[in-house]
């Protein structure tokens, strides 16, 4: 069966060949034209005036537009209207969009838009979470609480408190492929949209709203993406909307792609968090009660920050079953990028906030940190029990029941109960695949000389929950047809990206018609065939599509059973499809006799197929419900070398196994574990953003923004999968992948504070990302307290 | 201008192009070959690299910030030149494949380019081959099992055939190209007012970044006699059009930190274009070169016209931004003298590969009878201009070399530096790790490891 087959990508020989198409490859019709934003150099200030006359007399500008020429809409938010696709009145922040320049060539477009002379009277802006606080300038009226028990309580009677505070920055996408989009007019006023989005439906309603047509005006399509990571979950909107506006303007094609600078200056990016945190523990190391403090630094606009901050605080658990809990969450609106959507949604910052006090409290109370984790892990499931499902019987798999605090109720503090722990197991086979006690110990021995270069070891698991917490969301759709030779097309609402949707989707559909994958054509994501997507995020695109596309071809297929059957006075249930042939009864025919068989039997060869996810129910207002349909679990050891001098660091190694239930691809899921883990090691150590005090990002390049480079993956870097399934009923038992193993990234921090901590007797105060110098200066600080 | 040059074996001649044209805008706008991409447009990234050829054989560069009339007289490969003429797939196209090495595909081609030249010279150090190419999706590990797999399999016989046309088919000059030392000096005493371009990795950016229009230019990457390195008995002669690869490859012999300083120096394919005049000429404060050179004891020669003249090299950088060159006048060589090995150059950034030093400070420390008899210390990033520390190399001058000294030593560095904050770095690290950059030189000498680099698990 193709479902479980290690195949590769399905364009890898387009990407190696050069011959993969993106937006800015699509060849353009003769007429294009190009687009160029001309951007606010404040923070926060009034427009005063905007002379565009030497914008406008520039070679090769066919046209300039600020907000007023807009003829509807004049919004590119995806959440509450308040992002305007051009400054009005007042801007927001450094890299604002203020006027649209249309040119004849990209160059043009670039040049031109430097000249706009703008006055804005400035104003003070507010970039820090500290300066934000004072002001109160923040998304919702307050705080948002959840609470579970009473934390307070429980940690004033505990025999240990542990509190600390710290920070964590945010991450640039760096997606290599740049925000992109064509737009190509139609009759009648339709429009065409070729967009590097995840998002095909949002961008095809923005557009329909921006040119005042309903959505059926608007097609949107996209083959694949150069990177997404979420940054073109919502930040491409603008592009489109700009590029559908001036193609209606001008009657002729339009192309918008960034410049890498303007891309970094423009676009959100992960949020950045600061997380105060309160715990008490017992004697034995058991957590009694926790309190968070989460501070999201959310830029100027809405967004998708409350969900961001809302996942950041349903992770706050990590993996640990906590008594009572309160999580305090503050959304605050600050004069930079509006903060978007990325990789793990906030579920980073919140596991972040738990594994670093786990870490403190270990230090603290003298347990051998993994020891202590394992003693608060929620208890493991049952293993082998799986939830019932209509479908398929569950695989078996003998196995132990382990305990973590077996006696209490398995309850998140939002009151999801954890069916499906698994990561006693996980990390029992992890210490030992990675030789974690002797490797400890050699780390100790090292950094018992003293010298100069120490190192550090840690460990850190993920637990991270499977759904859109926007239960309506978690809904997809799919088109197949079969065609009279028997080749299949095959659609669905997610998009390629790079993690291999498609290639998982692809091996679905054959698995279901028992075909070669090679058999099955996969096409571009179009609005015009399946409607109403979601965007591709919360890593639910196998889930969500390859359910989907399963129904439509079971469609398909139970036809072509129906009339196979009746023609060979057979039973339908006795058609089989498999290895390229139907057999029915006695008789045996290829895949493609069959199709045409059933074409001239008039069956109908195409279905759509409808999928959304069972058990979901959330409650975001009083934080309660069943926000997620499973977990996705992994753990990971990183070792690393720190210069204690320089605070120079390097990864020597990393093992990690995670969980991809019953891998649909266990190529391609691997691929998506190690590309996660050094993505998310990126995100805490080199990968730094600064701003300074005018609100200017100074690092939108990757001269100054550096993500891991080649020689920073790990010196061994031990990848696998752990054998399990699913054990609820999701497409083959397998489970989401793309967000997961991010937060795997995450022991490479704590390696990096465990080196720190061999310098003195406290916790290192290492603030994240832990670049040399905050490496530098963690050490420095242990030191000065000698 | 009319250029010529050889895109993936066939002959093309553009025509009325600008001079600041870069390879990438004109391989996808003008040719239609869209398989080379801009991922940063500033040589950062790698997504637009091609095989570049000439006399000196076959080399990886980033087509973003390449400039057209650069490639007069050479041959470019791009992605679609590294198939076979039939779509045979290279080795390295099938490795990358087989082991998964591509997931979004965007700087896929690029990867490939970079392994494919690698893959051609035989150069099986994968981590420097590729240290210029980011990968935001797979982490890179599939793509160094592609690498290691691809490596013993045979070159395919399209890739060999770019050296030999050029053998066979000469190229008429092109003006603004001169072909010698002299052609130049006379070209550039003529119009003091062009732009001089070296290999572009910094004038490029005036390009793709400032968007600025440079007429007239002058390309010097012709001037043979401008390439190269003289090692006499008593002298190494740099030429100012030698590039960082070469340099880094004739210095690891002698100075084996400086190559190690280099290997890290941009990426291969920066440093197959970047020049060590070009990183003096621009007065850079952050340049790696002039700190190591300057700690040799380096002198740089000028010329203008037939005049010659040469200075002790820290004395060329006056101030941020002004350096002491005349109008018309070029850096034709840097030298120093044949001495034993005491350099040590520690470069510090946030990335090891690839990334501009926050400071880069290189010791040369001779001791004799446990005395210091000699101390040249330069930093870069440290000041507006490449600089000795002054205070720091007087306090050691004479003393016993011991640990007392060096504590002693430190003090000196408030007095020769007073660096500013950036993104990079503040001014407390910048000052701070430049006073244990003293205390790791003379751990190394004393026989402790002292870099992480070389620290296994």
């Amino acid at each position: 069966m193709s479902v479980t087959s290690p195949l590769p990508h399905d364009a890898a020989r387009l990407h190696v060949t050069g011959t993969a198409r993106y937006i800015d490859d699509v060849p353009m019709p003769r007429d294009t034209l190009h687009l160029a934003f001309g951007l606010s150099p404040v923070a926060r200030g009034r427009i005063e005036a905007m002379d565009l006359s030497a914008v406008r007399s520039t070679t090769g500008v066919a046209a300039v537009l600020t907000a007023g020429d807009l003829p509807f809409a004049n919004d590119v938010s995806p959440s509450v209207h308040d992002e305007p696709l051009l400054a009005v009145e007042r801007v927001n922040y450094v890299g604002q969009p203020l006027f649209l320049v249309v040119a004849e060539s990209h160059l043009a477009a670039r040049k031109a838009a430097r000249l706009g002379d703008v006055r804005i009277s400035e104003e003070a802006p507010i970039l820090t979470i500290d300066q934000a606080l004072a002001a109160d300038s923040r998304f919702e009226g307050g705080p948002v609480i959840w609470q579970k028990g009473d934390a307070a309580a429980a940690i004033d009677s505990a025999a240990h408190l542990v509190e600390g505070s710290f920070e964590m920055g945010g991450q640039e996408h760096f997606y290599l492929e740049g925000q992109a989009a064509l737009a190509l007019p139609q009759e009648g006023g339709d429009m065409i949209v070729q967009s590097s989005t995840q998002h095909p439906t949002e961008i095809q309603h923005k557009v329909a709203e921006a040119l005042g047509v309903p959505m059926h005006g608007v097609r949107v399509e996209i083959r694949r993406m150069g990177g997404g990571f979420g940054g073109k979950e919502s930040q491409g909107n603008a592009l489109a909307v700009s590029c559908a506006v001036a193609a209606r303007a001008t009657g002729r094609p339009c192309k918008m792609r960034y410049d890498r600078d303007d891309d970094m200056v423009i676009t959100g990016k992960r949020h950045d968090f600061r997380i105060a945190y309160r715990a008490g523990f017992d004697e034995g190391g058991l957590i009694q009660g926790v309190e968070f403090v989460q501070y999201a630094r959310c830029g100027w606009a809405m967004d998708l920050s409350l969900p961001v901050a809302d996942r950041a605080m349903l992770h706050a658990d990590s993996a640990y079953l906590l008594p009572n809990a309160r999580i305090e969450s503050h959304r605050l609106k600050t004069n930079t990028q509006s903060a978007t959507a990325y990789r793990g949604f906030g579920g980073p910052q919140g596991m972040l906030g738990m594994e670093r006090l786990m870490d403190h409290a270990a230090h603290q109370l003298g347990i051998e940190p993994v020891e202590l984790r394992r003693r608060n892990y929620y208890a493991e499931a049952v293993v082998g029990g799986a939830a019932p499902a209509p479908s398929e019987p569950p695989r078996s798999t003998s196995g132990q029941k382990k305990t973590g605090r077996a006696g209490l109720p398995q309850t998140t503090p939002y009151g999801q109960e954890v069916e499906d722990f698994a990561l006693h197991g996980i990390t029992g086979a992890l210490l030992e695949s990675s030789d974690y006690a002797a490797r400890k110990k050699a780390v100790a021995a090292w950094n018992a000389e003293q010298g100069a270069i120490r190192k550090g070891i840690a460990f850190s698991p993920v637990k991270f929950g499977i759904s859109f917490t926007l239960t309506h969301l978690n809904q997809a759709g799919a088109l197949v047809h079969v065609y009279q030779d028997g080749s299949v097309h095959l659609n669905h609402g997610g998009t390629e990206m790079g993690q291999g949707l498609f290639q998982k989707v692809a091996q679905v559909a054959a698995s279901r018609f028992g075909i070669d994958p090679g058999a099955v054509k996969i096409t571009a994501t179009d609005t015009a065939k399946v409607p109403n997507t979601s965007a591709t995020a919360a890593s639910s695109g196998s889930d969500l599509n390859g359910m989907a596309v399963k129904a439509a071809c079971d469609t398909i297929r139970d036809r072509m059973a129906e009339h196979l059957a009746a023609e060979h006075q057979a039973r339908p249930e006795d058609v089989r499809f498999n290895g390229g042939n139907v057999q029915i009864g006695g008789a045996v025919m290829t895949f493609s006799e069959a199709a045409k068989r059933c074409y001239e039997g008039r069956v109908s060869l195409s279905s759509t197929g409808f999928y959304k996810t069972p058990k979901v129910a959330w409650d975001r207002v009083k934080g309660t419900g069943r926000p997620f349909f499973y977990f996705a679990y992994g753990a990971a050891v990183t070792e690393v070398a720190v210069d204690t001098r320089s605070g120079e660091y390097r990864i020597l190694r990393a093992d990690i196994l995670h969980d991809a239930g019953a891998s649909l691809n266990p190529a391609l899921d691997i691929g998506q574990v190690e590309g996660g883990y050094v993505q998310g090691a990126g995100w805490l150590t080199t990968e730094e953003l600064v701003w300074d005090d005018k609100g200017r990002l100074r690092t939108h390049a990757p001269s100054t923004y550096k993500i891991p480079a080649f020689s920073d993956q790990p010196d061994v870097f031990n990848v696998a999968l752990w054998d399990g399934s699913n054990r609820e009923d999701t497409i083959y038992r397998s489970k989401a992948v793309g967000e997961p193993p991010f937060m795997l990234g995450i022991s490479a921090f704590l390696a990096l504070s465990d080196a720190v901590a061999s310098c003195g007797p406290s916790y290192p105060d290492l603030d994240a990302p832990a670049t040399p110098e905050r490496v530098w200066a963690a050490v420095r600080g242990m030191r000065d307290e000698l | 201008m009319e250029i010529r040059f050889l895109l993936n074996g066939e002959a093309v001649a553009p025509s009325g192009v600008a001079p600041t044209q870069t390879l990438l805008d004109w391989l996808r706008e003008r040719r239609g070959l869209t398989g080379t991409k801009e991922g940063c447009n500033e040589g950062d990234c790698g997504a637009c690299t091609v095989m570049v050829t000439d006399a000196s054989g076959a080399r990886a560069l980033n087509a973003c910030i390449l400039l057209l009339p650069q490639l007069h007289g050479r041959a470019v490969r791009t992605i679609e030149g590294i198939s076979g003429p039939k779509g045979q797939l290279h080795p390295v196209q099938q490795a990358m494949i087989d082991h998964h090495g591509s997931q979004c595909g965007f700087c896929t081609p690029g990867f490939v380019v970079s392994m494919a030249v690698a893959h051609l010279n035989g150069d099986t150090d994968h981590a420097t081959a590729l240290a210029g190419n980011l990968c935001r999706c797979t982490g890179y590990a599939p793509i160094l099992r592609a690498a290691e797999a691809a490596a013993d399999q045979p070159v395919p016989e399209w890739m060999v055939g770019d050296a030999a046309w050029l053998m066979e088919n000469g190229t008429p000059a092109l003006p603004a190209a001169p072909q010698s030392a002299d052609t130049l000096a006379a070209l550039y005493a003529e119009r003091p007012e062009a732009t001089l371009v070296a290999g572009a990795t910094d004038v490029g950016l005036w390009v793709t970044k400032a968007l600025r229009d440079l007429d007239p230019v002058i390309f010097l990457n012709r001037c043979a006699d401008l390439k190269g390195v003289e090692i006499g008995e008593h002298e190494v002669r740099v030429g100012a059009m030698t590039d960082m690869n070469s340099f880094g490859a004739a210095i690891a012999p002698l100075h084996p930190s400086y190559a190690a300083m280099i290997r890290r120096y941009g990426s291969t394919q920066v440093r197959g274009a970047a020049t060590v005049g070009g990183n003096i000429a621009n007065g850079s404060p952050i340049g790696d070169n002039p700190p190591a050179l300057i700690a040799l004891d380096a002198v740089v020669h000028l010329r203008r016209a037939d005049t010659r003249r040469a200075m002790p090299l820290e004395e060329f950088f006056i101030d941020y931004g002004k350096q002491d060159r005349q109008p018309g006048e070029f850096v034709e060589a840097v030298s120093f003298p044949r001495q034993d090995d005491r350099l040590k150059c520690y470069k510090l950034s946030k990335r090891f590969d690839q990334d501009i030093s926050a400071l880069c400070g290189c010791f040369n420390i001779r001791v004799e009878d446990g005395i210091v008899s000699s101390a040249r210390i330069a930093f870069g990033g440290m000041a507006g201009i490449p600089k000795r520390a002054a205070h720091v190399e007087s306090a050691l001058l004479g003393q016993k070399w011991e640990t007392d000294t060096i504590r002693m030593a430190q003090a000196g560095f408030d007095a020769d530096f007073a660096p500013m904050s950036d993104m990079r770095a503040s001014a407390a690290y910048r000052l701070e790790t430049a006073r244990a950059m003293l205390e790791r030189y003379f751990a190394e000498d004393s026989g402790e490891g002292a870099s992480v680099l070389e620290v296994m698990t």
